[in-house]
């Protein structure tokens, strides 16, 4: 029997160049929280250094945010998502910690909430913009009534956000029952789509780019978003939340047809997966 | 003060909960008229203003972008008025609506609303207590239907209760106080008629045999014994806990005469793992088995791997969705409960349903309708399992009349383990720590009701056996656990499962002694007896021996993280099981009279085999193949299981592999999962598992042979190697106080003894479930009773060296070639092909076990060496279905030889050799593989099948078509594309008929 594990033959790429600043990453915990070890995994990956801290630390010691330049949250259910999905973590952030993740915010840092942690960002007000009322709109229940977990394909629209930089399209899994985007109004909707605030977006799987207006039917667009939005950021392009998972697609065997879609005679030749991307460019903006 | 908060969906936006109330009155035929619209609600209690209640909705519980809200005090006409701009006003205007509300009965676990409670106390606001509830309006009903929607639809009695009209209630009810009282019973002086009594009322579920031998012991103690005490031994010989009828004695009597056990599990099942230990020598990759409360096995230099399935069938059948929820969080507990602590790395879930479309008139009384259960019973699954963020990766669901009144649920973990974290064991004087959730007064008796039959009045007497889980509860105490486990905080621990604190202290303190203070554990509300709290099941609670040096450590760890952890005693070297409530001992037991001094039963088990008789084919059997093949594809075993599947995370902790769906449009049946569960490494786990109950009625040896060739089968299928499977038999049955049941239970445990040890493939966990029968009267006063099908799950955990080397079962590319590997025999007996033309008879699938071992190396040397694209397994409508299957999820149409089938012909009856053509379409005969085999590795792929019957039968085409070519006469074993087609079908269309029954 072969006891020899095979070594992950993209870790390579962890030892970050000599004179590299590696920034530090703080990966959120929280009650529920669940993706925060992938989410870790891939941001070590891309060279950064990540590290898992629970929320009740940071709420005993706000400045620990000082050592950071990323903030993560990342998927899970926070609080079972009790109330609806994200509130209440969102909540303790905006009033036990608003003041010092504004600072952080106003750092030259970068924000990022994967599915359950965009939920969180656009509750805490993480998303909302200088001088704007309310979120830009919230997060409810899939038109289809159900959670479900499948694969969607994203576009990049407009070069506002910094960890879409340079990409163009890509595949990512959705898992969740809370993820479709409602602007708080239409005028809300236009002025981030003018400003390339809604950067991600669902697209047809097998018809290839599709432009913003044009509606992208269930399953494709798997919630119901309006504008096909999967993704949002804030007018710096510093703070982005999506739905999707990119965590979940890094390496290639997690593609749902990896088995297919690569050439698998070549297994040491097999691409990373789209995923990773992301946390490169969240990393680069520090190199 | 108290408050009502109703949240109601706006106008424009969708109603969930209302729109699943329609589709239920529609589906159990209560109303096709009826309109509804819903909000969700929150009782607020504590020192509060309109207008804190105004900032909590505004802060917290109402999502401005959708909904609208009310507030007011209850009974205040204002809440029965609908927000202006909500759904529900649109939707009904100045017509008449009735209010209807629904809410958890007292102590009924909300985790919604323990969520809310302390989330307001962050926000500063003085709340005492929140309870949720939810509002329906509905109109269009008269009265009769208005109550059986509500007991049918709206609210789970098990559960809630209803009230229509405004509530007129002004303050939450937190339970009442206790009043300590140490009950005894007396016991003594009973006769036997008294005995059986105390036993039926007192929900013990003993023999007579048991309740003299307790009685003898109190005899000699001189005392009468207390309540608790006799709960104590009740749960611990329970038939759940103790597992008596399978490993006691038993007299079998067979066909080949008589053989008596001792120890029916121990000499078959165990005993074959032992043998295959044994042989393995220093290669014996099994660590811990059927000792624990998970199997384990070796997996890499540094991490063993668990596997547990277990069944919570009789709470599914009361309250679909808190009875799967629960199931699911036990086994995820058993996981963390192994050696020092394993970290769950995917769910496996099976399910056996009655058809959903049963009419609700044929349903008998005290049963919910199919339909409900197996959507509650998805929810619960979905719900748990996703909340804990572990991947639900494999399952299946079966469909048969005979599960009307038992629906099963296995549920199954994976964990991953250190390999110097693999034993436990508690020392004298560690504490006794319990962590996580509060006791309550949810599943008292869980454990004894489990062991017992259900009749149609279940639901009144053993509602308290109903719980509803909290995920995150669990999530927490998994996160401190693993935390603690590797600070080595603690010596053992085990999960609080069925029995409560007295099965998780009982077994650990077995060999020491445990003296327990009862008014220690912290309760969730006021009102329990020291009973109560000691056989409660609520959930999520897991007990450790912790050394005293140790414990302000884990006690700061817990609390760091929001956990719950407490001393309630100390494993004292006594021997003695103490328990006290208020400086008093309420209960002494001694440790080997609670674990050894039950007295031994003797069983008499009967099987006598089904008369054979041959298969009936239909007269049109020959010509209409293509409908007969549609037919299979859309019966609900077969059907796609895709609004299941999607429903699970199926890809959290990034480990996934190959998915439950798999090809070109991601929706294809795959055969097992492969997962890695060290997310830095290829080495990959992989589960599939085995289940045919329409085998059983036929010979129960070759259902649990066939399962269990299946199982590994499917493994083999994706790349796993077959020299490292384990295997989890998983026994639902009916009253095996009946011979005839326990005889066909014991002649499936020797097939898995036997099939075991010629594949090679141990058992290392197992469980059983039996008293799967329901007992009703009919309107006449008739009683009937519903035996399930014998059932038998096998569940089988592989491994594969690369995952990379992992192959899936969509064709890939037209041009290869396609293999037929294993050998075609006449075995329709209990086929889907019988069961869609209403056949009977024929010979039930065999497994020919040493060639099934030899094909399963074969095949897997093919896998590893890259020699093959595709692969599917047969099983549930033989070659055509497979083939099928493999064409439509991969988008490539596929031509086939029936001609160049290996098949034993000659050994076939005349009514099997004029239908040859059929036979060889539907047959379900075990170990065999259709492959997909790119044409520059046909030869090496011959080589490496060189040993087992394979052929080339066809390749896969340039086209969305499935065509079988027949026979001209005697399958030569050679292709022939001259002879007309049997087969030759649209792939949309074979898709469709797949896809669309279970496509809700």
């Amino acid at each position: 029997m072969d006891e020899i594990q095979t070594p992950f033959p993209n870790s390579r790429q962890r030892s970050a160049k000599p004179g590299f600043a590696q920034p530090r990453v703080l990966v959120l915990r929280s009650p529920g929280a669940n993706c925060d070890e992938e989410t870790q995994f891939a941001f070590n990956l891309a060279g950064a250094q990540a590290e898992r801290i629970h929320v009740n630390r940071v709420l005993e010691h706000p400045a620990v945010l000082e050592d950071f330049q990323i903030l993560c949250v990342p998927g899970g259910f926070s609080y079972g998502d009790d109330v609806s999905a994200g509130k209440i973590l969102g909540s303790q952030l905006e009033y036990r910690l608003g003041e010092v993740l504004q600072t952080f915010r106003q750092r030259d840092t970068l924000a990022l909430g994967i599915c359950n942690g965009f939920q969180v960002l656009l509750k805490s007000g993480l998303l909302t913009d200088d001088g704007e009322p309310a979120p830009p709109g919230t997060l409810t229940w899939n038109t289809c009534g159900r959670y479900e977990d499948r694969w969607t394909k994203l576009r990049v629209d407009g070069g506002r956000c910094i960890f879409l930089q340079g990409m163009t399209e890509m595949e990512f899994p959705i898992a969740h029952a809370e993820g479709r985007f409602l602007p708080r109004d239409d005028a809300t909707l236009a002025k981030m789509q003018s400003a390339g605030q809604l950067p991600l977006r669902y697209t047809s799987r097998s018809q290839g780019d599709k432009t913003g207006s044009e509606s992208v039917p269930y399953p494709d667009n798997p919630n119901g978003s309006v504008a096909n939005v999967a993704g949002i950021c804030d007018i710096t392009g510093r703070v982005f939340g999506l739905m999707p998972h990119p965590e979940r697609f890094i390496d290639a065997t997690q593609h749902p047809q990896w088995t297919r879609k690569f050439d698998v005679r070549d297994l040491d030749g097999l691409p990373p997966g789209d995923g990773l991307a992301i946390f490169q460019k969240a990393v680069r903006y520090f190199a | 003060m108290l408050f009502e908060v109703d949240i109601y969906p706006r106008v424009g936006q969708p109603d969930r909960m209302a729109s699943d109330v329609i589709a239920a009155a529609r589906d159990l035929g209560i109303s096709h008229s009826l309109q509804a619209a819903s909000a969700r609600g929150f009782l607020l209690s504590g020192e509060l203003t309109q207008a804190d209640v105004q900032r909590a909705t505004k802060l917290l519980l109402c999502d401005s972008v959708v909904e609208s809200v009310t507030i007011a005090r209850p009974g205040d006409t204002e809440l029965s008025q609908r927000p202006h701009d909500s759904h529900a006003e649109a939707l009904f205007g100045a017509e008449q609506a009735t209010e209807v509300h629904v809410l958890h009965k007292p102590g009924v676990m909300d985790p919604v609303a323990g969520s809310t409670r302390q989330a307001l106390r962050d926000l500063g606001l003085k709340i005492d207590d929140v309870r949720t509830l939810r509002k329906y309006w509905v109109a269009r009903l008269d009265d009769a239907s208005l109550d059986e929607l509500c007991r049918r639809v709206l609210a789970n009695d098990a559960i809630e209760h209803v009230h229509q009209g405004p509530l007129t209630l002004d303050h939450l009810d937190t339970g009442r106080p206790y009043v300590f009282q140490k009950i005894t019973t007396q016991i003594r002086d009973l006769d036997d008629e008294a005995l059986l009594r105390l036993s039926r009322e007192g929900q013990f579920y003993l023999s007579l045999a048991e309740m003299r031998t307790i009685q003898h012991h109190f005899r000699d103690q001189e005392r009468e014994p207390t309540d608790v005490e006799l709960e104590t031994i009740a749960q611990t010989w329970s038939e759940h806990c103790s597992h008596k009828t399978l490993k006691g004695r038993i007299a079998y009597r067979d066909e080949h005469g008589e053989r008596n056990f001792d120890n029916m599990l121990k000499e078959t099942i165990f005993a074959a793992t032992q043998e295959i230990r044994r042989k393995a020598g220093s290669n014996d990759w099994c660590v811990s088995v059927f000792e624990d409360n998970a199997g384990v096995v070796k997996f890499d230099d540094q991490h063993h791997v668990t596997f547990k399935v277990e069944t919570h069938n009789h709470p599914s059948a009361l309250e679909p969705y808190g009875g799967a929820n629960t199931g699911l969080g036990g086994v995820i507990r058993d996981t963390l409960g192994t050696g020092l602590g394993a970290k769950p790395v995917c769910n496996t879930d099976v399910f056996c349903f009655a058809p959903p479309e049963t009419p609700a008139e044929d349903l008998p009384p005290g049963v919910l309708h199919p339909k409900r259960v197996m959507q509650g019973v998805v929810s619960g699954v979905r719900d748990y399992g996703n909340r804990m963020g572990i991947p639900t990766v494999n399952g299946a669901v079966c469909f048969n009349p005979r599960y009307v009144g038992n629906p099963l649920v296995y549920c199954g973990n994976v964990g991953l383990l250190p390999q110097d974290m693999a034993f436990g064991s508690a020392q004298p004087d560690d504490l006794i720590v319990t962590v996580g959730g509060r006791t309550g007064r949810d599943g008292i008796h869980g454990a004894t009701f489990s062991s017992a039959e259900l009749t149609s009045e279940s639901e009144e007497l053993s509602g308290g056996a109903v719980q509803i889980g909290n995920a995150i509860t669990e999530k927490m105490v998994v996160d401190v656990i693993l935390q603690a486990r590797d600070r080595r905080l603690f010596t053992a621990i085990t999960d609080c499962g069925a029995g409560g604190f007295s099965s998780a202290v009982g077994e650990m303190g077995e060999k020491i002694g445990a003296d327990v203070n009862l008014e220690q554990a912290p309760l969730k509300y006021e009102g329990l007896s020291y009973t109560e709290i000691w056989i409660s099941e609520a959930q999520e609670r897991m007990v450790l021996a912790v050394p005293e040096e140790h414990w302000p450590e884990l006690e700061q760890l817990c609390q760091s993280e929001g956990v719950e952890a407490t001393v309630i005693g100390r494993f004292a070297p006594t021997g003695k099981l103490t328990l006290r409530y208020q400086q008093q001992i309420v209960g002494e037991l001694d440790m080997e009279f609670l674990h050894d001094g039950r007295p031994p039963i003797i069983r008499d088990a009967n099987y006598a085999p089904a008369n054979a008789t041959p298969i009936s084919f239909p007269a049109n059997s020959g010509q209409d193949a293509n409908s007969t093949l549609c037919q299979i594809l859309s019966s609900l075993n077969v059907a796609s299981k895709e609004w299941v599947i999607r429903q699970y995370d199926h890809e959290v902790q990034a480990g996934s592999v190959v998915k439950p769906l798999v090809g070109v449009d991601d929706n294809g049946p795959s055969d097992a999962a492969v997962v890695r569960p060290v997310i830095s490494s290829r080495r990959g786990i992989v589960i599939g598992c085995g289940i045919n109950p329409n085998y059983g009625d036929f010979d129960t040896y070759h259902m649990a042979a066939s399962a269990i060739d299946e199982a590994v089968r499917n493994c083999v299928a994706v790349g796993a190697d077959p020299a490292r499977i384990a295997l989890l038999d998983n026994f639902c049955w009916g009253n095996t106080d009946r011979p005839e049941q326990l005889g066909s239970l014991v002649r499936a445990s020797i097939a898995c003894q036997e099939l075991a040890l010629e594949l090679g493939c141990p058992f290392i966990s197992g469980k059983d479930s039996l008293n799967n029968e329901f007992r009703y009267e009919d309107p006449d006063g008739q009683s009937h009773s519903i035996i399930i099908p014998p059932t038998l799950l096998i569940s089988a955990l592989g491994q594969i060296d690369d995952a990379r080397r992992a192959v899936t079962m969509d064709l890939k590319q037209f041009g290869n070639l396609l293999y037929l590997v294993g050998m075609t025999r006449n075995e329709l007996g209990g086929s889907h092909f019988s069961l869609a033309t209403d056949g009977s008879g024929g010979d039930v699938p065999s497994v020919d076990a040493s060639r099934a071992r030899q094909t399963f190396a074969s095949v897997h040397a093919a896998i590893t060496a890259g020699h093959v694209r595709s692969c599917h397994d047969l099983s549930e409508g033989g070659l055509a279905v497979a083939a099928a299957e493999m064409a439509f999820a991969g988008g490539i149409g596929a031509k086939l030889s029936l001609n160049a089938v290996a098949c034993d012909f000659t050994e076939w009856d005349a009514a099997a050799q004029g239908n040859a053509a059929t036979v060889l379409l539907f047959s379900e005969s075990n170990s065999r593989f259709l492959c997909e085999v790119p044409r520059n590795k046909a030869d090496a792929f011959e080589t490496a099948l060189a040993d087992v019957p394979h052929s080339q039968i066809g390749e896969t085409v340039d086209s969305s078509r499935l065509q079988i070519h027949g026979l001209s006469g005697i399958p030569s074993g050679e292709l022939d594309d001259t002879v007309a087609l049997v087969i030759d079908a649209d792939l949309a269309e074979l898709k469709s008929a797949w896809q669309t029954p279970l496509n809700w």
